[in-house]
Order: structure tokens, then C-alpha cells, then sequence
């Protein structure tokens, strides 16, 4: 309850653990709040529907509400010039100021504080994935107040939790990309970092996955705890398995 | 969206932009051409012609005969082109060979060209039209050309919306040279460019009418004289497949005689990941190319015998024995879900 997890991957592409807390929360009977930014509806649908879930049925039942990144952007670029005054589009930032995402966060605020939440076990917001906020010209501190307001409205207020997906790279040439991925891992509770094998590309381990827990947040003098595993993902599911003993090495 | 780095001289991407466009001709889907740099109706002229007899099917085998019938999801994937690689995007319903041939020394029949429905958008004859869309903070040349393209789509029933219009067909997109300073963008110019984020977000408008739409598009982008790569890397992120071409011309690999029976290198930096928690990886990523008088293919790296005494290899790696002949001749690249099947 309450806990802030960050997804961040380097050099490969750590959307299936998007998918994984997706279909692990719907169907822990959560209500799920998605601002899914990168892909389409159908994309995660037939996803999901592989992992054994249904989006479109949550949706209708009210457990899901979905942000479609790209959908509401065509709206509000190419859309109609008169606008419900009441509602402005969550991505208004676009048009607007870049340093004000406040739009995006009250989209948060009200689909996961609607008045049937009481039917579900604790809200969840899923995002997927931040750093494109500044692709399309957010200011890093403006995703970071984003996030903070997210945190304290769903973690503290809500008791809920946060799950996001960050993409970074090693070399710190995009440095504000470098700036949110740091500032929010000094803040997470959990870590799962997906990498890209050192050595390259390899058939049968797709990648390392780093699990960092942040005890050092809980109690002074702790140390995070740090595990490590070789993950190869398959169809419809992800194995993992410690370095070296991958199934085609046994 | 297919994401392609241009060669240092755009010879080669302009090849494979060509095909992509010859493609689209011969598989009969419609054609929307945008360049800043060459009138588009030239380019059009410019399409390899293709090879449409039997004998040369035969003779490749298996590699032609894949039958493919695959329904057609809503959204096509958006192919970055670095160099003109031409990229076969759509499989055809109705064609039982996957992808065609091309003789590059032959230009493509007007009558071919005809047949089918283009548009164009050569910037330099727009300028003088406003843009209707909101300001969004973007550069204006994108700006029309977005407009224009998403009006392409809505009149031409490519994003179901009209439920009266003709039966479904393909839009093949392709753009060149985008992010050059043709387009109005000086990200190719400097490393902190003033307007760093129309690029980036000129490509993810874009992302939402491909998949919104049944379109398929290739950009081909100069991206060696992008200094900031900081934007290399959110546009790949940006991108469902990326390519980049190295040609060895004017470069030390071209007298390397490891090299010397081709062209240039194809680095596939992405692959696209739709639908599915996997994607489909093939087992080398060492690809080169080279140019025939009528044939531009794509390969296995495949290095020449070390027949010197003593001396040993600059490069690390050898590849086995046998160079199979990944692509079938000019543009034949299978993609859709069978990524690197040449």
C-alpha cells in the first residue's frame, strides 16, 4: 500500500513489466488508473488479452480508466476549436505552457477519486512512459511536480500505488531525461531495472533485470537490497533465472 | 513508423525510400510523398521498375512462395527509415508472394504510376498556405505537413471513420529528409538547437494517425548531422523500427578488403514490438548491402577468407561459412510480423 515502483530500462525495452503490473493489478480487483502515452488501446488489449485479462470488459465495469496518449493528443491538435469549457484535455500542455501539466494530474485526481472507488481495493496509477512527457516538451520539473502531486494524492491521501516506466539510456547525453530518471529513483520504494545485456544481443536471455528494494527509505542504516536476474521473455510470459544458468546453457 | 538513418550521401536511402514507394505501387495502395528537398512528382518518376515475371520467382524459391494472409489490424507500424532502404510494410491480401522485385536500372512504367492514387506535399509549394491547426508550439513546416496528412486520412477513409467509403486500402507514407534544414528545423545544425522539441513531437502526432489508420511510413532522416543525441535517442524511442545505413564511400571501410564486396552496413537499431510481449529477432544483426547494376540486396555480413600469411583480421568477429542470402533482390523486405525474412 502506498508504495511508488519504478520500471526504468537502458538499452532494451522494459514494456512487458508494464503489461505484468497491468494484468496483476486488474485482476487483484484494483481500480486502475492508465496513461499509456507510447502505444494504442489495441496494442495493450491484445496484450493483455495473451496475460488473460480483458481491458476493454474493465473499462466498461468502471475498474479501468485509460488515457490513450496518442488519441487525445490527435484530438486536441486537430480537433474542433470549440472545447467543453469544463473539460480541457488532459495533454494540454501541448498547446498550453510545457511547464504545466496540471491538466494531466487532475485527469489522475478525478478518475481515481470517483465515487464508486469504494468497490474496488486500492487505486493504482500506471504510467507508461514518462520520458516521453518530454519528448513533447515538458520541462523535467514539470514531470517531477507531476509525479510528487500523483504521489501524495494517490500514495499518501489514497494509500494507493504508483507504478512508471522511465527509459534512460547509459550515456548521460540526454540530460534532462537523466534528471527525472535519477530524481525519481531517489524516491521509489522499488526498483526493476531491465538492461540490455552488456555483451549484446542474445537469443535466449533477452536481458538482465536488476530488483533494487529501498530499504534504506524505510529505517536509517538499512541497505537497499539488490538482486539480479536474466529474464528471456516468451509469448505470454517472462522467465527469469540467475546469470549464467539460462535454459540453453543447462 | 520505420525510423531510417541516412548514408553520409543519401544514395542508398534514397534507394530504399524508392522501393518502398515502388512497393506501394505495385501492391496498389495509395502513395503520400512529402520531401522538402526534390518535388515529390520527380522522385515518383524516379521508382525502380519491377520485375513482375514468373522465372525470376522461381528461381528464389521458398523465399517467394511465403504465403501471407494476415488481417489487417487498425494500425500499421510507422517505419523510420535511416537510409532509403525500401521497407515492404503491408503484406498484401491479395498477392500470395510476399514483397516484390526490382530492377533498379529501369524506371517504373507511367502507366504503373497511374494506377493508383498519390498525393504529394512538396513543401516549398506550401508555404504560402496557413495552417488551421492549433499552434502547438511546433514547427510550422511539420505543422502543414501533419494537417495535410491528416486530411489525406480523413477524406480517404484510411481511419474508418467514414463507414461509406471504399473498401479498405493501405496508405503508404513516406517522407524524406525530415529534421534537415530544408524542413526549418536546426537540429541539424547545432547542438542546442533552439526548437529542440518539434521533431520529437511532429513524430508523435504522427505515431497517433499511423495508428489510427491503416498506414504504413517511413521517414528517412540525416541523422549524422544530428549532433544532439540526446534526440537520437527519444525520437528511437519514439519510432516502432529503426535502420540505419553506413555506406562505405569516402569512408576507410571501403578499401578494407573485409568489405569489399559490398556497399555499406545495415544496422537495425529496433525492431517493432506490437501486439505482443515479443518481438521477433532474428539470429544475426550483422547485415550489409550492396548495389548491382539492377539489384540492391541485403545480406548476411559475410567476410572473404583470410587467405594472408601472418596477418590478422582488423575485425573481431567471423561469421560461418555459407552467405545466405538473407533479402531477396531490390526491396523485397518482408517485415509486418516476420521482421528480418529476406
Amino acid at each position: 500500500q502506498g508504495k511508488f515502483t519504478l520500471l526504468r530500462d537502458t538499452r532494451t525495452d522494459g514494456s512487458f513489466l508494464v503489461h505484468h503490473f497491468l494484468s496483476f493489478y486488474l485482476r487483484a480487483g484494483c481500480k486502475v488508473c492508465f496513461v499509456a502515452l507510447l502505444q494504442s488501446f489495441s496494442h495493450y488489449n491484445i496484450v493483455a488479452q495473451k496475460l488473460g485479462v480483458n481491458l476493454t470488459a474493465a473499462k466498461e465495469r468502471g475498474q479501468l480508466v485509460f488515457l490513450e496518449g496518442l488519441k487525445s493528443c490527435l484530438d486536441l491538435v486537430f480537433g474542433e476549436e470549440e472545447e467543453q469549457p469544463g473539460q480541457p484535455s488532459p495533454l494540454q500542455f501541448l498547446s498550453e505552457s510545457p511547464s504545466d501539466l496540471r491538466a494531466l494530474f487532475d485527469f489522475v485526481r478525478v478518475s481515481l477519486s470517483a465515487p464508486d472507488s469504494g468497490s474496488w481495493k486500492g487505486p493504482v496509477l500506471l504510467v507508461d512512459d514518462l520520458t516521453v512527457l518530454l519528448s513533447l516538451g515538458a520541462t523535467p520539473v514539470a514531470v517531477l511536480d507531476f509525479i510528487h502531486y500523483c504521489r501524495v494524492h494517490v500514495c499518501s491521501q489514497l494509500k494507493g500505488n504508483i507504478v512508471v516506466l522511465v527509459h534512460s539510456s547509459e550515456d548521460v547525453e540526454d540530460e534532462e531525461n537523466e534528471l527525472v530518471v535519477n530524481s525519481l529513483c531517489h524516491h521509489s520504494d522499488l526498483i526493476l531495472w531491465a538492461e540490455g545485456l552488456a555483451t549484446g544481443f542474445c537469443k535466449d536471455v533477452h536481458g538482465q533485470m536488476k530488483i533494487i528494494k529501498r530499504l534504506s527509505l524505510q529505517q536509517v542504516g538499512e541497505q537497499d537490497l539488490v538482486q539480479v536476474y536474466q529474464y528471456k521473455i516468451q509469448e505470454r510470459n517472462v522467465t527469469f533465472f540467475a546469470r549464467g544458468l539460462s535454459a540453453a546453457v543447462l | 513508423l520505420v525510423f531510417t538513418e541516412e548514408d553520409k550521401y543519401g544514395l542508398y536511402s534514397n534507394l530504399l525510400f524508392k522501393y518502398f514507394l515502388a512497393e506501394g505501387i505495385v501492391c496498389g495502395h495509395e502513395l503520400f510523398v512529402a520531401s522538402a528537398k526534390e518535388h515529390p512528382d520527380n522522385i515518383l518518376k524516379e521508382l525502380p521498375a519491377p520485375l513482375l515475371d514468373d522465372t525470376h520467382g522461381e528461381k528464389l524459391g521458398d523465399e517467394a512462395a511465403a504465403v501471407k494472409s494476415e488481417d489487417f489490424q487498425d494500425s500499421m507500424k510507422i517505419a523510420w527509415r535511416y537510409q532509403n532502404l525500401p521497407k515492404i510494410e503491408a503484406s498484401p491480401t491479395t498477392y500470395t508472394k510476399f514483397g516484390h522485385y526490382y530492377d533498379v536500372s529501369k524506371k517504373m512504367p507511367p502507366e504503373l504510376l497511374q494506377s493508383i492514387k498519390w498525393h504529394s506535399f512538396y513543401l516549398h509549394e506550401e508555404l504560402s498556405s496557413q495552417p488551421k491547426m492549433k499552434a502547438c508550439n511546433m514547427n510550422s513546416a511539420y505543422m502543414r505537413l501533419l494537417q495535410s496528412l491528416q486530411r489525406i486520412i480523413s477524406q480517404g477513409g484510411f481511419d474508418g471513420s467514414d463507414p461509406q467509403k471504399k473498401p479498405k486500402n493501405v496508405l503508404r507514407i513516406g517522407i524524406q529528409s525530415l529534421g534537415s534544414l530544408l524542413w526549418g528545423d536546426d537540429i541539424c545544425c547545432s547542438e542546442t538547437p533552439e526548437d529542440a522539441h518539434s521533431l520529437t513531437k511532429f513524430l508523435y502526432v504522427l505515431r497517433g494517425l499511423l495508428r489510427k489508420s491503416l498506414s504504413a511510413c517511413i521517414i528517412t532522416v540525416p541523422a549524422h548531422l544530428i549532433q544532439n543525441k540526446a534526440i537520437m535517442e527519444r525520437v528511437t524511442n519514439l519510432s516502432d523500427m529503426v535502420v540505419g545505413l553506413e555506406s562505405f564511400i569516402g569512408s576507410e571501410r571501403e578499401t578494407n578488403p573485409l568489405y569489399k564486396d559490398y556497399h555499406g552496413l545495415v544496422h537495425v537499431h529496433q525492431i517493432p514490438r506490437l501486439n505482443s510481449l515479443i518481438c521477433d529477432v532474428s539470429d544475426t544483426k550483422d547485415l550489409a548491402f550492396r548495389l548491382k547494376r539492377k539489384l540492391f540486396t541485403i545480406e548476411r555480413l559475410h567476410l572473404p577468407p583470410d587467405l594472408s600469411d601472418g596477418v590478422s583480421r582488423a575485425s573481431k568477429q567471423e561469421l560461418a561459412g555459407s552467405a545466405k542470402l538473407l533479402s531477396s533482390g531490390c526491396g523485397a523486405m518482408a517485415i509486418g510480423k516476420k521482421h528480418l525474412d529476406f
